[in-house]
């Protein structure tokens, strides 16, 4: 049996009178991709804000290999758990902010690209080679850390080249197309150096050409780079090619889960959201 | 008795400055609310409002002097919107502080420009500027009648907004700002209003204010205006009542401490201004949104 | 090899500079009318300093404070505090019994803990303040200044600061060279960090805090460096402009002196550091030297030009600093630098594509 790499415990996620994310289970398995589908509003970004620590959830965990990274409880009480296991050190995250999550090894996209507006695509991706810097603010100031910077800088070429974008490198990342300017976020995802990526809608506003490349390269992803991966995603095609398993949420509820053909034939599924999607 | 004639001065005087304060304060939530701007040049409105007090009262005679500053006032936070603020609408918000920031140094340099850098004289306004009796402690009338004469503009301003039809599209605009845009609603006027209601108060709070304090000077509205700001973001920016109780609190503590510097062996008589910024950064540090602000949450 | 070339550039235009200017102090005499091309410069020097150390928070980090003045101040008042000779500390303390500090360290030594002093106040006010967004913390840090204003000008602090009296008779600079030389290492300092991969991670955080923090970086403990750096370097400048104005008072450390540095850096354009450089010292020499004559009266024949008397130099800049504002909101420079090698690949028609650099830079 393999490892799961994401664990998803009874999750609910409350703003206000709204409930977004309604007592969602769910299982990330080592290599697998795994796709959210779910009609628009169902809390499938909220689901990815939770985990990433941008949320902290009304109720529920959330587990990265076997460790909690996201609770309910006040920042007090969770700062008392980590405390006392393993002789007084932290052996988690402290609290869950984003930047901690990420640097345990999960990496996102954004759905609504959020790309470092006036920085080059070559600098989006060396920008987020930040995080496993060995340098300090002096080494870094003083620039007595010429390998790694040198490093960080080759490491960048490479994901460009991997992901096409080497032809655009100095452009402004805003000015790409937008199918580009997915790929871009792509990059910068993995330049963190994940063992797990979160995509959320990374085949928005491409052209079906473009999506067969992204399925593709989704593909690549985990079978050349070892690469984890869980998405959300509307293009129903790429979703029931390349996905090992399918969740899929509506109103907050997961209301089914399974390999891509039970979901295509799942009757709940079909009357919450593919009955139209299919006769597209 | 005795006792009360010696500290009782202490608290009349916090009350009255506080009303003052929430006048000038209610200037600032409401810009806030709307623009999402923190108007530096609120404070330097209420200082020009002050000069323009000490020239009218000069030439001509209190009944006129009072409403012509009154009217002069309105027209410069006016034409401040208009000109600094209104070009920079589709800007980056940094960029219409900015603006703000540079309509105050303005200001400030055309008011030294004008007096020579010396004091003002504030001229006695009759009746207000007076002096009576309150329980034994001798003080000015306008003391007793700022908080009365406050809390009735405050209840105006509130009625203005919960029942006419500017005041509905104000509170729209504040809820949304783009979406009111699209529902019709005329955001200039909107915003010019907002303006001018801003600075009619900060008149009328400089009346008040400088019956008491009778110098006038190029910077002389800055830390009032700074503490009125506070108190708009104790109160939970954009609350008109809210500001009006920060305003109150501000302005009644400051007092307590001079009260108390009467009886500690060390002078903390300069801590005084120093109150409301410890008092903020208290304030932001348990509860960002003030007393009676609403939660907000980025959307990610 | 372009690099050494560079670099071989930047030490001969360095030392011409440094000697244009040593040469400008032996040959003007003080009641020559260029007398005030020395201040301006003196100033101008410590003014681009503290800019550039604005500049590096409100634009390459995006937190907009307004504290700068406030750090100045710890940096004038621990540099003079701790410098002040021992025989003149009876004389300047003289309301305090000669103070509490009955020693005097050496002059540099006295900026160097000017500038720890600022970084110190600066980290622990930034533990509440820095998580505040874009105007609270303007305001925040803007209060901050006042509050430090009035605890230096508190009686009870006496001994220390002298109160509200004026700190004075310590070392100051002899000559141009020194503003510049301090200066100019500081404001190097600065690049180098803004270049750094740390730089790069606070211009993450100014374009996209949210996508900033989900690539893994941590926006307090970045925005805590940003912040203590910054104000390291407006304690150094504090120091400065403690040594150039030769006495020290918490008064003039006020909201309107950050008001003028936040203009400085407006003007030369947020996001640029050499637009700072540039634009403090147009900044001090329109304020202290070019625009004096509107400040005089002027007859021509019978007629007095109109308007024109004390103050309204000032009107007149604070009109083109709105207009400037208004509608040239780039600045001089908008985001883009000043560089040597720029002009001289202009020069010599070689275009390089300007940003990313060479991937072994």
């Amino acid at each position: 049996m393999r490892e799961n790499v994401l664990k998803v415990e009874n999750v609910t996620m409350q703003f206000g009178g709204v409930i977004a994310v309604d007592n969602m289970n769910l299982l990330v398995n080592e290599k697998e991709i795994v796709s959210l589908i779910g009609p628009n509003g169902a809390g499938k970004t909220t689901a990815f804000n939770v985990i990433t620590g941008v949320y902290a959830p009304t109720n529920g965990a959330v587990y990265f290999r076997g460790q909690k990274i996201v609770e309910n409880h006040p920042q007090g009480k969770m700062r008392k758990l980590y405390k006392g296991e393993n002789n007084g050190k932290y052996t988690g995250v402290l609290s869950p902010t984003p930047d901690r999550i990420t640097s345990l090894g999960i990496a996102r996209t954004f759905q609504n690209i959020r790309l470092w507006k006036s920085q080059t695509v070559f600098d989006n991706v060396l920008i987020a080679k930040h995080l496993r810097r060995t340098s300090n603010l002096f080494t870094a100031t003083f620039h007595l850390n010429g390998a790694e910077e040198a490093r960080m800088r080759r490491e960048t070429e490479e994901l460009l080249e991997i992901l096409e974008l080497s032809d655009v490198r100095d452009e402004l990342a805003t000015s790409l197309p937008y199918g580009k300017q997915r790929r871009l976020e792509i990059a910068r995802a993995m330049a963190t150096k994940p063992s797990l990526l979160l995509l959320d809608e990374p085949a928005a506003g491409m052209n079906p050409q473009e999506t067969d490349e992204l399925t593709a390269f989704i593909g690549r992803l985990r079978d050349e780079f070892g690469l984890t991966i869980f998405m959300i995603e509307h293009h129903m095609d790429l979703v029931m090619e390349i996905s090992d398993r399918i969740y899929v949420l509506d109103f907050g509820k997961g209301i089914a889960e399974g390999v891509p053909e039970e979901i295509q034939n799942n009757p709940r599924v079909i009357e919450a959201y593919l009955g139209g999607a299919i006769d597209e | 008795m005795d006792w009360l004639s010696r500290n009782l001065p202490y608290l009349l005087a916090g009350i009255s400055v506080g009303g003052q304060y929430a006048l000038i304060a209610i200037g600032y939530t409401m810009v806030y609310g709307i623009l999402r701007l923190i108007n530096f040049a609120h404070g330097d409105i209420f200082m020009v409002a002050g000069l323009i007090m000490v020239y009218a009262s000069a030439s001509m005679p209190m009944y006129l002097s009072i409403p012509l500053v009154i009217v002069v006032t309105v027209l410069i936070g006016f034409l401040v919107e208009r000109v600094a603020y209104k070009p920079l609408r589709q800007a980056p918000r940094m960029s219409v502080m900015i603006s703000a920031i540079g309509v105050s140094y303005l200001l400030q340099n055309l008011a030294l420009y004008i007096t020579g850098g010396l004091a003002q004289q504030y001229p006695q306004i009759p009746w207000i500027s007076d002096q009576v009796l309150v329980f034994g402690a001798s003080t000015k009338r306008v003391t007793v009648i700022t908080p009365f004469l406050t809390v009735v503009l405050v209840i105006l301003l509130v009625l203005l907004i919960k029942k006419t039809k500017i005041g509905m599209a104000m509170r729209a605009a504040s809820k949304d700002f783009e979406t009111s845009q699209l529902m019709g609603i005329k955001i200039n006027s909107v915003i010019s209003m907002t303006f001018i209601i801003g600075s009619f108060l900060a008149a009328v709070g400089s009346l008040l204010f400088f019956s008491n304090y009778t110098s006038v000077t190029p910077t002389v509205g800055t830390l009032p205006g700074l503490k009125a700001f506070v108190a708009a973001v104790f109160g939970g920016i954009g609350s008109i009542p809210g500001a009006l109780v920060g305003a109150f609190i501000i302005g009644i503590c400051e007092n307590l401490v001079m009260l108390l510097n009467q009886y500690v062996s060390f002078d903390i008589s300069n801590f005084k201004d120093a109150f409301a910024f410890a008092l903020l950064i208290i304030i932001l540090f348990f509860k960002p949104t003030g007393l009676f602000g609403e939660k907000q949450t980025d959307k990610v | 090899m372009k690099k050494t070339r560079d670099v071989v550039i930047s030490v001969v235009l360095i030392a011409a500079l440094l000697g244009v200017l040593r040469y400008m102090e032996l040959h003007i005499s003080p009641q020559s009318q260029w007398a005030m091309l020395l201040t301006v410069l003196k100033k101008g020097s410590i003014y681009a300093l503290v800019a550039v150390s604005m500049n590096l928070l409100n634009g390459f980090t995006g937190l907009f404070s307004l504290g700068q003045a406030g750090f100045m101040m710890i940096g004038a008042y621990t540099y003079g505090i701790l410098t002040i000779p021992v025989a003149q500390r009876a004389n300047v303390y003289m309301y305090y019994q000669g103070g509490i500090v009955q020693f005097a360290l050496p002059s540099i030594l006295g900026i160097v803990l000017g500038g720890i002093a600022a970084a110190a106040f600066a980290f622990l006010i930034g533990i509440p303040v820095l998580r505040l967004k874009s105007d609270y913390l303007a305001i925040a840090t803007l209060g901050f200044a006042e509050i430090m204003k009035v605890v230096f000008m508190w009686d009870s602090l006496g001994p220390l600061t002298n109160g509200s009296n004026m700190l004075r008779e310590y070392p100051t600079f002899k000559t141009i060279l020194y503003p510049f030389i301090v200066s100019g290492i500081c404001i190097a300092i600065i690049v180098m960090l803004i270049n750094s991969t740390y730089g790069r991670a606070f211009k993450a955080i100014r374009d996209d805090e949210i996508a900033a923090e989900a690539m893994g970086i941590n926006l307090a403990h970045h925005k805590r460096i940003a912040f203590t750096v910054s104000s390291f370097f407006a304690g150094i400048s504090g120091a400065l402009l403690a040594m150039y104005q030769t006495n020290v008072q918490a008064k003039s450390y006020n909201s309107a002196m950050t008001y003028e540095i936040l203009l400085i850096v407006v003007i030369g354009g947020i996001g640029s550091i050499t637009g700072s450089v540039i634009s403090s010292f147009l900044f001090i020499a329109c304020s202290e030297w070019v625009l004096r004559f509107l400040d005089e009266t002027h007859r021509i024949g019978e007629f007095t030009v109109p308007l024109m008397r004390s103050g309204f130099r000032k009107v007149v800049f604070s009109i083109i600093i709105m207009v400037i504002v208004l509608f040239f909101r780039q600045g001089i420079m908008g985001t883009r630098e000043f560089s040597i090698s720029g002009i001289i690949n202009r020069l010599t028609g070689k275009s390089k594509k300007s940003k990313g650099g060479d991937s072994n830079a």
